[in-house]
């Protein structure tokens, strides 16, 4: 279907999830000059310029991912903002949470506004992350306002934790200051050299030096420590593993500190038990953990704690994924099986409402970052949306995936739910 | 697994049966009366990390049976240079290989190479993971000192959390019901060693896992893979180090024995080394008739 944002499109027929608005019925939904101009009840609604039947699928605000690794500047034999957000549609993210641990490190204004250029051949919206510190070193803070000017929407040093107690309180004091979010990467490094996987039977098992749980708790606990007692700081905690820092976080909430975070399909989908034969697609990190971690994890999203579903797609060549598991390059992909393995494993598998997993991919990350107009299908929203076919079984071929790297440990799977469309300001950018 | 036949990665998957067999087929092999069964043949000995024992008796044991050797080492190779771990195979497949021996710093280097080369691959240790060939060569050595391997107790002092002789020979032990302890300080023997195979107990006191004993091995403190953690090593010897009063605990008959390298004096004495009741040697002879079933396996000779 040709669209552009000053056609208007219909979508009619659907089944409208809209956790933010406290929707979920029928409703049809009117697009126009990028934004959402009406959402009504079946065939209320009349005089479009062009219709998508949505009957029997649901209609959901575009989903948000807020970590991923689009690898530009300079790791383009991995992934490429075009391919990469390329992949995102065809998962149903209309919009994605850039990490700036690029070459060079996204640090400055410029590569932010680098990032947002129309010569990325990006077809979601790009929403980049910038480094907390300068070159991600840890020891010298960037400049938060000049990068939030730019079009930063938070700060991370993703992939290497901020250890400093002092560098983490200034980063929270100024992030606090500026309403701008600082994303961790909860890991106390000093305690996991050397290591490529949980630490645990397997591992012992497997000879493979492991990362404790209280590796990542113990970093987890210190910041949600530091954002209680800091006024107005935001610590959004990324990729969450463990039930020990699950506990922190939840400590965090309770006492009315501005904490989010957000936790993989990986996580809730695999333990530490599941790698065979040193397949380093089963390889990141944070490490797939045990079930005890697993089963907590899963009560967190199902009771509404977590606040978001993110895939922390790590893109990275065959070459450096096919070698000695300790040596291999962490990280998976996850853009392209993130809505099904939530579906798959949250509702069919544990009955958590359809509501709920649309929530964790649309209201509750457009919450973390503030992210305006998105999240949501009020009228005047964007008009990103994503259609889905929940009970749609399909099984995912990872050599047909839109990434440029196929480093995926669902390759094969099974799965049910499945995105039909993904619109992206008016605009269909995929549809399957 | 896609491993060709004849690959030998590790012991945890083998089959109680396959294992007897290997012994049994060892039993009948004698490096001073050359069998011909790899005549022709080219065995590739790849080895990233040092070794002296199991290089040596690999090659002897494949030139014993009428093959050819290469070793190829990671100093002085392409290795050197920076080329992968597949790439080095493909490399010497092309060569001509007809069976890899890896030895390799990594856990479950074996397996990468055994996914993706059409050869049988031989685990000859990797990393913290399995030394299978060595597991092997001491259940032969235990079998020749021990009528069988029933009602037997074997106690396991030292650095088992960075030792992959541990790890096989825990598994080897575990599939004939041998009743295996480990005994060093939680650092070097962590508790969660006790799920790496039934039968497996883990004690802090050398008393308790000497009495009873009908073997004793011994393992070198291995401070080249320690990364970090820090040993008191008087403490160690103190708690730890076996002399001939503590081998009194166990059984009369108790034998000793060691993976190697030793070093004296840190986890055994010399009287101990060198005692009536060290099978130390005789380990390291045993290899070679291990190693020649080992290989025979690998090519689909032994019958």
């Amino acid at each position: 279907m040709k669209t552009n944002d000053k056609t208007s499109l219909l979508i009619h027929g659907g089944h409208l999830i809209d956790p933010a608005a406290r929707l979920d019925a029928p409703m049809d939904v009117l697009l126009k000059d990028g934004r959402v101009a009406e959402v009504a009840p079946p065939r209320k609604i009349k005089g479009a310029d062009q219709k998508f039947d949505a009957r029997g699928l649901i209609v959901a605000a575009g989903f948000i991912d807020l970590h991923v690794h689009l690898r530009e500047p300079g790791q383009a034999h991995k992934e490429t903002i075009s391919s990469g957000t390329a992949a995102a549609a065809a998962g149903g993210f209309t919009s994605v949470c850039t990490m700036p641990n690029t070459l060079p490190v996204v640090d400055s204004p410029d590569w932010v506004r680098w990032l947002g250029q129309p010569e990325r051949g990006a077809v979601v919206n790009v929403f980049p992350i910038a480094a907390a510190t300068r070159a991600s070193k840890g020891a010298v803070l960037t400049d938060f306002g000049a990068l939030q000017s730019a079009g930063a929407i938070a700060v991370t040093d993703d992939g290497k934790p901020i250890l400093d107690d002092n560098i983490m309180r200034e980063a929270l004091i100024l992030g606090g200051e500026l309403n701008f979010p600082v994303v961790q990467h909860a890991e106390d490094t000093r305690m996991t050299e050397g290591c490529s996987m949980h630490a645990g039977a397997r591992s012992f098992r497997l000879g493979l030096r492991g990362m404790t749980a209280a590796a990542e708790a113990s970093i987890v606990e210190r910041d949600v420590q530091l954002a209680t007692t800091i006024p107005n700081a935001r610590l959004h905690v990324a990729h969450l593993s463990t039930a020990d820092a699950l506990k922190a976080v939840r400590r965090g909430k309770r006492a009315k500190a501005r904490i989010t975070f957000e936790v993989t399909p990986h996580h809730f989908t695999l333990t530490d038990e599941d790698m065979r034969d040193y397949d380093s697609n089963y390889k990141m990190n944070p490490p797939l953990r045990s079930a005890a971690d697993l089963e907590a994890i899963l009560v967190a999203l199902a009771d509404g704690s977590v606040d978001a579903i993110a895939t922390d797609h790590a893109p990275h060549a065959a070459h450096e994924k096919e070698m000695e598991f300790e040596r291999a390059a962490f990280g998976i992909t996850g853009l392209e099986t993130a809505l099904a393995l939530a579906i798959t494993r949250l509702h069919v598998a544990k009955r958590i409402p359809l509501q709920r997993i649309v929530e964790l991919f649309t209201a509750g990350p457009a919450r973390c970052f503030d992210l305006r107009g998105r999240g949501s299908l009020v009228r005047g929203s964007f008009a990103d949306v994503t259609v889905f076919d929940p009970k749609k079984k399909w099984t995912f071929d990872a050599a047909k995936s839109r990434s440029k790297s196929k480093n995926t440990p669902f390759d094969g799977w099974h799965l049910t739910g499945k995105v039909v469309a993904t619109i992206v300001g008016g605009k269909v950018e995929y549809s399957a | 697994m896609n491993a060709a036949r004849g690959s030998l990665l590790g012991i945890e998957h083998l089959e109680a049966a396959e294992i007897l067999r290997i012994l049994k087929f060892a039993r009948r092999m004698n490096p001073d009366r050359p069998r011909p069964f790899l005549k022709g043949k080219r065995v590739l000995l790849l080895f990233y990390e040092a070794s002296t024992r199991t290089r040596s008796s690999f090659e002897i044991a494949a030139k014993t049976m009428g093959a050819h050797t290469v070793l190829i080492q990671a100093a002085g190779s392409s290795i050197e240079k920076g080329e992968s771990l597949l790439d080095t195979g493909y490399t010497v497949r092309a060569v001509g290989a007809d069976v890899i021996v890896i030895r390799h710093p990594n856990a479950g280097a074996p397996y990468v190479m055994a996914q993706h080369i059409d050869v049988p691959v031989i685990n000859a240790g990797d990393g913290l993971h399995e030394h299978p060939s060595q597991a092997l060569l001491d259940a032969y050595t235990i079998l020749r000192n021990k009528k069988s391997f029933k009602g037997l107790q074997v106690a396991i002092v030292g650095d088992i959390f960075h030792s992959r002789v541990a790890r096989s020979a825990c598994h080897l032990l575990s599939k004939f019901g041998v009743k295996i302890i480990l005994c060093g300080p939680t650092e070097l023997v962590p508790d969660i060693a006790t799920t790496l195979a039934p039968g497996v107990r883990v004690t802090r006191h050398i008393e308790d896992a000497l009495r009873g004993t009908d073997v004793v091995m011994l393992l070198r403190v291995q401070k080249e893979r320690l990364s970090g953690l820090k040993i008191d090593l008087p403490e160690y010897i103190a708690r730890y180090q076996m002399t001939p009063a503590r081998l009194k605990l166990a059984k009369k008959d108790a034998i000793v024995m060691h993976p190697g390298p030793i070093i004296r004096g840190l986890e055994l004495t010399s009287e101990v080394a060198d005692g009536a009741q060290a099978r130390i040697l005789e380990e390291v002879r045993n290899g070679v008739p291990t190693r020649m079933a080992i290989l025979a396996r690998a090519m689909g000779k032994m019958r």
